[in-house]
């Protein structure tokens, strides 16, 4: 068994107990990426030095007795859409490619005030817009299960990362399902917190009302513990919200004895895959047996998340990504003849296909004359969906259903059919309409090998009831390491 | 030729004066070095996220209760879309489906005199824009950040104004008000006042609108009252050659005293305004409304009137010092320490106005105390000093600000009104001067004049001039 093989929490208690150093942690961590970066490109940047410089620092402060949280000296990777002060900060975008932030996102200063290393940066689809981070401009992502397979998106390369074992954990960010699918493809856990939990100063923003960062690694205890830490009221974040507690490790309990969870059956219809299907009841029936009472019910509207969820993050998206434009920082065009030419160009050449996509499309759904037959028309969609999820939680205290209706598909067979790769995010995305938390768990391996994930959503504020479910469930099955870990 | 009727309706934009920018915490400041006053948020750095300035809707609020608006206890922002380098985000956080104030009004007098009440559409917040600063010889363009995030209202009239005049006067009004409330200081010169013109004709007696322009780049109450005088011409013209006039916004030039057209309704910006995400609906609770309303202060209509009751100010002079906050404030406070409100008046409405005029200032740059202007009063009162010394005196105060009981003592201003020691001077006075005593035995009153000036002269000024008249009659 080597460092890498832990589990954040394992190898924070070893660091405290001064059996492992955070320089031997990390050095660990380096050497993993070292080995695998090849095979999987889960990373943008790696940053060495700043990794065992500050490991260096936190081990002091460990020894003085100063740092004790449960991450300190335990290497961590950032997706590469949330900013770090003097670290390349890409969005997985040609447009960013040289943009070097002048701060540091809340989420991660909460981490490095608790010892956490920082490793670099993952890889992601561009501007968090895909389902395989294959839209990255640095490259695909590989999924460590079966390189040539995809590990999933928007947060592929923490999720990889996490997967092969290169990092103890992650962050990532989720819009519409960005943690929670890749966890699935990966094998690994992720939480997508409540709306307004985790701050989002310094996530460089795709849909602002459905962004949420959260925390990706092997198991519910490590996310659990990392989402206390990452979680506060930041006042510099408009939508954060003031919670009483943050305390999530505090459901990490084996029981769910007469915890109600229904399982929608429009989430068990056509098109999802028939090994997934008896995976993710299977996973009911074990909670069943922990004394949960299951139950089937019409959640109803599944069919308009979709259209809805586009538009509107599409619409964000069109507005949120108009600042990079080659006059302030990132990309601009070497020749071009005038204002409206350097914005053209710089903007034609930097940004990938999927991202001018979707800046079209949310232009068209804002502009004068569509605005009310799409975009205000989504939002009514949005608050019926919610409707449907309030009538729900009313009856159950978690929603049970798979996280993808597959498991990763092959490299290269999913950018063809951009519609078709909309309608994997089904799950999903209406966790993100209607601001719910969600968590994936690994919940078994398909035929051809990959993993199927398991996915659990609670009601707004409740997160502790996923992960006491998502804890409960996890103890009937052993943690299955990546081949590639 | 027919008869035409102006239709104008403004669009004011004030900017508010709180310490800080209306997103983040930067300094409003003016000057400064370039991109001083800046942060990850006014420069729309990736992932930095806006953050509301209460001080922003709480001017905002009191300016549409002072003009009998509406508010709008659940306010939305909301995003404008375009383009621009001065713009960082590329877009600007406005306010269009749900701005803070709705269906206000205020009256004006018109110029025969009658009461008339002026619409307000709306009133909304909004961001300013950073400065572009284009390189004449070479080839680049600067940007400036620091006015990025300042906060302004824009101030929608309704098209109730028919004439240059009742525009100037229901901007007056405005402006008035504003600064009562210290929202901003309202100079149009320096840009924290703009007003744009709408402006249509039609014939008299139609009920239909004609087709608007929008005239920008207005600097002064002269350039606005000439534009619309210019741009009602124009639209005649077009329309009496059997034209038409074309929508479109076009930018005056006072010095040419001519617009030209900037853009047409054809090529108008599509702006794909949709509700700011990053921001929270802003709740005005009663309680909150309330406390804004407690804070309103003492406007110019009921000020005039208690001037010209309370202290007994005549009209003429109560216009002009209410019409201006600085004066209005300065007046009291004098007064309140003086208790003297008929002098304040006269030192404010002859001496002040007259060095004002001289060095070229605004209400707003007077920088002397009141506690100063008090004390001077009271010497001349007294009769310590006579009015010639007290407008040298205040000269002083007004340059310097100087403490005016010291001052007069230092320099030995005081007036001289020992009975010996001046009717030395007159002796001597009266006999340096045998002619003009002479002519006042033979009945020439003005050699009286002459002799006073004299014994004035002799004594520095500092002569009680009643008690010099009384010893060199007794002594002629």
């Amino acid at each position: 068994m080597s460092l890498t093989n832990l589990t954040a929490i394992e190898l924070g208690k070893k660091i405290q107990n001064k059996e492992v150093s955070a320089l031997e942690a990390v050095q660990a961590a380096l050497d993993s990426i070292d080995s695998k970066e090849e095979k999987i490109n889960s990373f943008v940047t790696v940053d060495k030095e700043g990794a065992i410089n500050s490991a260096k620092k936190v081990q002091k402060l460990i020894d003085t007795g100063e740092l004790k949280s449960p991450v300190a000296g335990v290497p961590v990777a950032i997706k590469d859409n949330m900013c770090t002060k003097d670290m390349l900060t890409t969005c997985s975008s040609r447009i960013l490619g040289n943009f070097i932030p002048m701060y540091t996102a809340e989420a991660i200063i909460n981490l490095e005030k608790a010892g956490a290393v920082i490793l670099g940066k993952t890889n992601m689809d561009e501007f968090a817009m895909g389902s395989t981070t294959e839209t990255s401009y640095y490259g695909p992502t590989k999924n460590p299960w079966n390189i040539n397979h995809v590990p999933g998106g928007s947060s592929g390369g923490s999720c990889a990362a996490v997967a092969a074992e290169e990092c103890s954990f992650a962050l990532g960010s989720d819009t519409g399902g960005s943690i929670r699918q890749p966890c699935s493809f990966c094998g690994v856990t992720g939480i997508k917190p409540t709306y307004g939990t985790v701050s989002r100063y310094g996530l460089i923003a795709y849909g602002s009302s459905l962004d949420q960062i959260g925390p990706i690694a092997k198991d519910v205890t490590d996310c659990a513990t990392v989402l206390e830490i990452i979680a506060s009221y930041d006042h510099k974040d408009s939508t954060s919200v003031k919670r009483d507690k943050l305390d999530f490790t505090s459901a990490l309990v084996d029981d769910v004895k007469g915890m109600k969870i229904g399982l929608p059956r429009d989430y068990f219809g056509e098109g999802l895959d028939s090994e997934v299907k008896e995976a993710v009841f299977n996973a009911a029936k074990e909670l069943e047996k922990k004394g949960a009472v299951i139950e089937e019910f019409d959640l109803s509207l599944v069919d308009y998340a979709i259209p809805a969820y586009y538009i509107i993050a599409c619409a964000e998206a069109s507005s949120n990504l108009a600042r990079f434009d080659g006059v302030k920082y990132g990309y601009r065009t070497s020749e071009y003849n005038g204002l409206h030419n350097m914005y053209k160009k710089s903007r034609s050449e930097g940004f990938g296909t999927e991202v001018k996509r979707r800046i079209m499309l949310g232009s068209f759904v804002l502009s004068s004359g569509y605005y009310d037959a799409y975009y205000i028309k989504a939002l009514k969609t949005k608050a019926l969906i919610k409707g449907a999820f309030d009538r729900a939680f009313a009856k159950y205290d978690v929603i049970l259903g798979p996280a993808a209706p597959t498991t990763a598909p092959e490299l290269g067979k999913s950018l063809s059919d951009p519609l078709k790769m909309y309608l994997g995010d089904i799950y999903t995305i209406s966790a993100n309409l209607s601001g719910l938390p969600g968590i994936t768990v690994p919940c078994g391996i398909d035929s051809k090998g990959l993993p199927i994930g398991l996915q659990l959503l609670g009601d707004c504020f409740k997160e502790k009831n996923i992960i006491r479910a998502a804890y409960a469930f996890e103890q009937t099955r052993e943690y299955k390491h990546s081949p590639l870990s | 030729m027919k008869q035409y009727e102006t239709v104008i309706g403004l669009e004011v934009h004030v900017e508010l004066a709180t310490k800080t920018k209306i997103f983040c915490s930067c300094s409003t400041e003016f000057g400064g070095e370039p991109n001083s006053h800046t942060c990850p948020v006014c420069t729309g750095m990736p992932g930095s996220l806006p953050v509301l300035n209460k001080k922003v809707v709480e001017y905002a609020a009191a300016v549409g209760l002072a003009t009998n608006c509406k508010i709008t206890k659940n306010c939305k922002f909301d995003r404008k879309n375009y383009f621009y380098p001065d713009n960082p985000q590329n877009y600007q956080i406005s306010q269009l489906y749900y701005p803070i104030c709705r269906n206000g009004g205020i009256e004006i007098e018109t110029e025969d005199g009658s009461k008339k009440t002026i619409g307000i559409h709306e009133i909304h917040m909004e961001e300013d824009a950073g400065k572009l600063i284009h390189d004449e010889w070479g080839d680049n363009s600067l940007v400036d950040f620091n006015r990025s995030g300042v906060p302004l209202i824009e101030i929608v009239s309704e098209p109730d104004m028919r004439s240059a005049d009742e525009v100037i006067s229901y901007l007056d009004k405005l402006r008035l008000i504003i600064q009562y409330l210290g929202a901003s200081d309202c100079k149009l010169q320096e840009g924290s006042m703009r007003a744009d013109v709408n402006l249509s004709v039609r014939e008299v007696g139609s009920q239909e609108f004609g087709t608007r322009t929008e005239m920008k780049n207005l600097n002064s109450f002269k350039a606005i009252a000439r534009a619309i005088e210019a741009e009602k011409e124009r639209q005649i013209d077009i329309i009496e050659s059997g034209g038409k006039v074309v929508q479109e916004t076009r930018r005056w030039d006072d010095n040419k005293e001519y617009s030209y057209a900037m853009r047409s309704k054809e090529d108008a910006q599509d702006y794909r305004y949709f509700p700011e995400p990053d921001l929270v609906p802003v709740i005005i609770s009663d309680e909150w409304l309330e406390e804004i309303k407690a804070a309103q202060p003492e406007f110019r209509d009921e000020k005039l009137e208690r001037y010209k009751q309370e202290y007994k100010i005549p009209e003429y002079d109560a216009q002009i010092i209410t019409g201006d906050k600085h004066l209005a404030d300065l007046f009291e406070a004098t007064t309140a320490i003086c208790n003297n409100p008929k002098k304040v008046s006269n030192w404010l409405m002859v001496e002040t106005m007259r060095l004002m005029k001289e060095h070229g200032i605004e209400p707003a740059g007077l920088k002397f105390s009141p506690e100063n202007l008090a004390k001077l009063i009271d010497l001349a009162e007294s009769k310590q000093i006579n009015s010639q010394i007290a407008k040298e005196v205040f000269e002083k105060i007004f340059n310097e600000d100087i403490d005016p009981e010291k001052y007069v003592e230092e320099n030995g201003l005081k007036t001289v009104s020992d009975d010996g020691a001046l009717r030395e001077v007159v002796k001597k006075v009266i006999e340096a001067n045998p002619q003009p005593v002479e002519d006042y035995h033979n009945g020439k009153k003005k050699a009286m004049g002459f002799l006073v000036g004299q014994i004035m002269k002799e004594m520095q000024g500092k002569a009680d001039p009643a008690l010099a008249n009384k010893l060199l009659k007794e002594l002629l």
